[in-house]
């Protein structure tokens, strides 16, 4: 069962804003996906090892040759607030 | 011109390559076809607006519609996120790249559920896509756009992503061929990362030559993509007209009761046209991929909530309007720009990886995972391929399931234990199946999987089969073409909307 | 209560000096406009992937083999997930539980581990001092972002701030000999911070540390320590006790000051990096590295204390390669001359030469030939001139260079060899300074500089000192 307080913790993790009525909703909805999750905790694995990956490769390599780096106007071209060859956030707060 | 359009990927590559076809005339048919998009396929098509284009040099390909998961230079790539509306990438992903060099123009860019999470499509920022057998019903997700396209007659062929069914789950609700390849058979850079260790490409086609042809294009080792290997050597248009020699393992747990009595039918009668063609059937224990379901929901949203940490409002996409400080700006951008789906995930994902909880569910999903690989591993030492249904059930209706997470995802019940264990799996149409509670015949896909790197031998036999079924991947009555002939009742909602 | 004793260990992040960034083509650079050096990846564009560098794994290695470490046979990559905008990614892909080298040490400092990640872009914050907070807005340039980082974990062995900062140098002095790096602590290439506790003298258990950050300068760094050793030993001899948290020095006036979070809540959720393989380095890989080492200073220093030379000028020495090698050359020819005679003209009497008049020039790169010098040396040793002279030849040699034989002669400082000539000097001396005689032979030894002084005057210290008193003495019969 997810608590409110653990919903709030986790969305500030996540950098997520969310509304009351999304944080009441988040935390029956997760209870429920975690309920049917859950059930592989039950499973006997403790001599099992871990996949992360499913490819057999080791040592994919790149040679340390430079590549053509983008002109600077196209790289801030999506930017939301782009000045002075620069991309401008608000500034975190000292109690952020 | 409706003949022209007819004629599959792999007739028109034909038909052009000897001279009989034009790939002017062609092509501008696809985009008359493709500008009759009622189904809210396309987020953007080729030479409509001043939204950028891709050229290229010397058509002699059939034109692809891509899901708007691909990155394409200068042309909008949303990944059907509002947190990417009017993003417009600085480079193409290797596919579509692929595509392109090998003389394949882009037609459109498809609607899908935003960042590929969903199995309905209903999860778009750009509203619901139609399933063009029934406007009122889902065409699945979440390459939905890319299914739609092609089974409405609005490309001749499509490419579309494969995390959990996102390929093969529509293909078999819009009654067309599927395939999602080994993981590592065709490159991901530029693909818009979901969950990177499952993610892979994959072609939405109308048989299951066109499939191969496609197939044969995109794969290869990619520098760009450390984790691509490629196939070896690009498949081969297949031939094969039996199924003689070949070993079908149906798992014994296939949750059969879990499953629509029509799609169970049409299950069981393909079962037995494979034993007519010469294959042989038996039951083989596939004893953890009941839980791949549970697996696949910790370890797709955690991958993901990493992915979609980049989405900040600082180099790209959309910043909210909000103002405060670094982390409000944060907090409402991600508000604003996500869904509810991906919320979901994100905090689901997060939850899981976050300290005290690691153990319990991302290292004991990749323990379930290691046992999933094991039982297909165990099956294939006896068998040639794993059968199940695409989909426990045949297209459902908008809004039908969007009130219970769970219920949705358990769409994907047959379908993730292949991607858990990075093998490929290829979905044909097998017949028509009346849903649950009535209404008119839907399509039921049959899902096939093999060992790694066995995609030949996947598309022969598919091959073999589909010639046996003969199902007709036009769906009659549906919009099929500019003509459009005529429509079947149902929702006309979705469209613009959000 | 047992005094206190400090207990430092020290977290080192190096920049590589590869041509390119970790995980894409983007070339590194320094003080260049900002956002000059990016690319779809290195902004961590949608779709975009990691491709690892081998140059850096390649230094990592090197790095591994001068620290003794042992190398991971499988290594791989994690992602250290944080929301903060010099991260574009909001994780950093580094190593976590499987670093690519460990166990290790230099000199007498053991070494936790040695890991690969990528740095962190550079924020401007505007209208601020550069700390984390204050008003306003940031700018964020991406250049650094993506730079090759090794970071470099010791074993809190080290026992105060001069020792701590005395091995950091060695560490510095290390790396840069290796070549992959500029470890520029003021440009940021080699960043080191501190963790620093304090504990009863002779106990094992450790005391709750402070990290030190943002000492970007040896100076600043053993300050810093010193500073948070000092406050730490008051807080805890008044009855205090010390906070764990992370402490930032503030050069203008050597303050330390607690450091606000990036994260109000710290959890990185880390997990193994999907888009990338482990690193399996091969025998060959390992090999090349090793065998690729120069002497380094810890080794060089103790092979030259083996040839006699004193502790504190074989650590000058192996500190300075350049200097170590023309000492060398010049001490395989010198003959009978012993390396610690060499050494300490190379060291000395060179080194100040070459400082003379503010010069700039190494010994290496000076007019003064090693054979050079060490014909002069053996001229002083063999007493062929004064010592006094060997200084005058050798500013001669800085000068114009050439032979030193050849200058004595032009300059006339060959000692008098004809003992005939030099006892009636000495005679002349003493009959001249009757008073200074008349106190050595009361006892007054002290007295018999003025005559000494007397005779070097009249033979422009071309006579040999000692020979020079044992005549004084012969002659005033003592
Ligand atoms: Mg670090
Ligand atoms: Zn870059």
């Amino acid at each position: 069962m997810i608590e409110r307080e653990q919903v709030l913790h986790v969305a500030k993790l996540a950098r997520l804003g969310l509304s009351e009525e999304e944080v009441a909703r988040m935390a029956g909805e997760l209870s429920g996906i975690l309920e049917h999750v859950d059930r592989i905790g039950e499973l006997e694995l403790d001599e099992v090892a871990p996949t992360s990956h499913v490819v057999e490769l080791e040592n994919v390599l790149r040679a340390d040759e430079p590549h053509e780096s983008l002109d600077r106007d196209v790289a801030l071209s999506q930017a939301p607030d782009p000045i002075d060859g620069a991309f401008r956030v608000p500034s975190p707060q000292a109690e952020g | 011109m409706a003949d022209m359009l007819d004629l599959t990927a792999v007739q028109a590559k034909q038909a052009m390559a000897s001279g009989d076809l034009s790939p002017g005339e062609y092509g501008d048919a696809w985009a008359e076809a493709a500008a009759g998009d009622e189904l809210n396929a396309y987020l953007w098509r080729d030479g409509n607006g001043d939204a950028g284009a891709i050229s290229v040099e010397k058509p002699s390909l059939a034109p692809v519609a891509i899901k708007d998961i691909f990155c394409t230079e200068g042309v909008p790539t949303t990944a059907g996120s509002r947190i990417l509306e009017g993003y417009r990438p600085a480079y193409t992903s290797t596919a579509v790249r692929r595509l392109i060099e090998a003389g394949a123009p882009v037609l459109g860019k498809t609607n899908m559920d935003e960042f590929a999470m969903g199995s309905s499509n209903e999860n778009s920022a750009f509203g619901p896509v139609l399933n063009p057998w029934d406007r009122g019903r889902v065409p699945g997700g979440s390459s939905g756009g890319s299914a739609a396209v092609v089974a409405g007659g609005l490309a001749p062929w499509a490419i579309g992503t494969d995390t959990g069914g996102s390929i093969r789950q529509p293909a078999s609700l819009c009654g067309i061929v599927g395939l999602k390849p080994t993981y590592g058979a065709i490159s991901r850079y530029g693909m818009i990362a979901f969950a990177s260790s499952l993610d892979q490409c994959g072609p939405l086609t109308r048989d299951v030559r066109d499939a191969a042809l496609m197939l044969s294009i995109l794969q290869g080792a990619d520098p760009c993509d450390s984790t691509s290997v490629g196939l070896g050597e690009a498949p081969s248009l297949p031939d094969r007209e039996d199924l003689k020699g070949l070993r079908f393992a149906v798992p014994s747990e296939l949750a059969r009761d879990a499953i629509e009595p029509g799609v169970r039918e049409v299950f069981e009668a393909t079962l037995a046209r494979i034993e007519q063609l010469g294959g042989e059937i038996a039951e083989a224990p596939l004893p953890h991929a009941e839980h791949g379901i549970s697996a696949y929901y910790v370890i797709a949203p955690a991958e993901a909530s990493s992915n979609l940490a980049r989405y900040d409002g600082v180099r790209y996409g959309m910043r909210s309007e909000g103002g405060g400080d670094l982390i409000e700006m944060y907090e409402t951008t991600r508000a604003e720009g996500f869904g509810t789906e991906v919320k979901r995930r994100i905090m689901l994902g997060t939850y899981a990886l976050s300290s005290g909880y690691y153990d319990a569910y991302y290292g004991q999903a990749q323990k379930v995972r290691t046992k999933i690989a094991a039982d297909f591993s165990a099956a294939f030492a006896e068998f040639d391929f794993v059968v199940t249904p695409t989909s426990p059930s045949v297209a459902f209706g908008l809004g039908e399931k969007t009130a219970d997470p769970l219920a949705m995802y358990l769409n994907d019940f047959f379908t993730v234990p292949m991607s858990l264990a990075g093998i490929p799996a290829i979905s044909i149409p097998a017949g028509l199946a009346e849903p649950q509670g009535g209404g008119p015949q839907l399509p039921v896909g049959f899902q096939i999987a093999a060992p790694a790197f066995a995609e030949q031998k996947l598309l022969d036999a598919a091959h073999a089969l589909e010639q046996a079924i003969g199902f007709d991947t036009h769906p009659s009555g549906a919009p099929y073409g500019p003509q459009g002939s005529k429509k079947r009742t149902g929702s006309e909602e979705g469209g613009e909307d959000g | 209560m047992a005094e206190l004793e400090a207990v430092i260990g020290l977290e080192i992040h190096v920049q590589l000096a590869t041509r390119t960034k970790m995980f894409c083509g983007c070339e590194l650079s320094f003080g260049d406009e900002p956002n000059v050096h990016t690319c779809p990846v290195c902004l961590a564009h949608p779709g975009v992937l990691p491709v690892t560098n081998e140059q850096a794994i390649l230094y990592a290695l090197k790095i591994a083999a001068a620290l003794e470490c042992e190398v991971a046979p499988h290594s791989i990559f994690h992602r250290k997930n944080y929301f903060y905008p010099d991260s574009p990614k909001a994780y950093q892909i580094s190593q976590y539980d499987i670093p690519i080298a460990g166990n290790g040490r230099l000199g007498d400092v053991r070494i936790n581990r040695a890991h690969l990640e990528e740095d962190a872009a550079k924020m401007i914050h505007v209208g601020d001092s550069g700390r984390i907070h204050g008003s306003g807005a940031s700018l964020v340039d991406f250049n650094r972002g993506g730079t090759p980082l090794v970071e470099i974990v010791t074993e809190p062995d080290l026992r105060g701030a001069a020792e701590a900062a005395a091995w950091a140098r060695l560490l510095r002095e290390t790396v840069r000999q290796l070549g992959v790096s500029d470890v520029n602590m003021e440009e940021g290439s080699l960043r080191v911070d501190a963790n620093v506790s304090v504990r009863p003298a002779g106990s094992d258990e450790l005391g709750t540390k402070t990290e030190l950050k943002n000492m970007n300068s040896f100076r600043f760094l053993e300050r810093g320590m010193e500073a948070e050793l000092a406050r730490q030993r008051e807080l805890i001899e008044g009855g205090g006790t010390v906070v764990q948290e992370t402490l930032h020095f503030h050069p203008e006036d050597g303050t330390l000051h607690p450091l606000r979070s990036k994260e109000e809540a710290h959890d990185y959720r880390y997990f193994p990096e999907p888009d990338l393989v482990p690193i399996a380095p091969t025998e060959e890989m390992i090999r090349e590295a090793r065998e690729s080492l120069p002497e380094l200073p810890a080794a060089r220093a103790a092979r030259y204390e083996g040839m006699g030379l004193a502790e504190d000028v074989a650590a000058l020495l192996a500190a300075d390669p350049e200097t170590a090698g023309y000492f060398e050359q010049v001490a395989e020819v010198a003959g009978d001359a012993e390396p610690r005679v060499v050494a300490n003209w190379v060291t000395g009497e060179l080194a100040a030469a070459l400082r003379q008049d503010g010069g700039e020039a190494t010994a290496a790169e000076s007019n003064v030939e090693p054979g050079a010098l060490a014909a002069l040396i053996a001229m002083v040793q063999a007493k062929k001139i004064s010592h006094g002279s060997g200084k005058t030849v050798l500013a001669a040699l800085v000068a114009e260079g050439g032979d030193p034989e050849a200058l004595v002669d032009r300059e006339g400082l060959a000692q008098i060899s004809d003992s005939g000539e030099l006892e009636s000097i000495v005679a002349a001396a003493v009959e001249a300074n009757p008073e200074a005689a008349e106190q050595i032979r009361s006892g007054n030894q002290k007295a018999i500089g003025a005559i000494v002084g007397a005779v070097m005057k009249e033979t422009k210290g071309r006579a040999d000192g000692g020979e020079v008193n044992r005549l004084i003495r012969e002659r005033l019969g003592l």
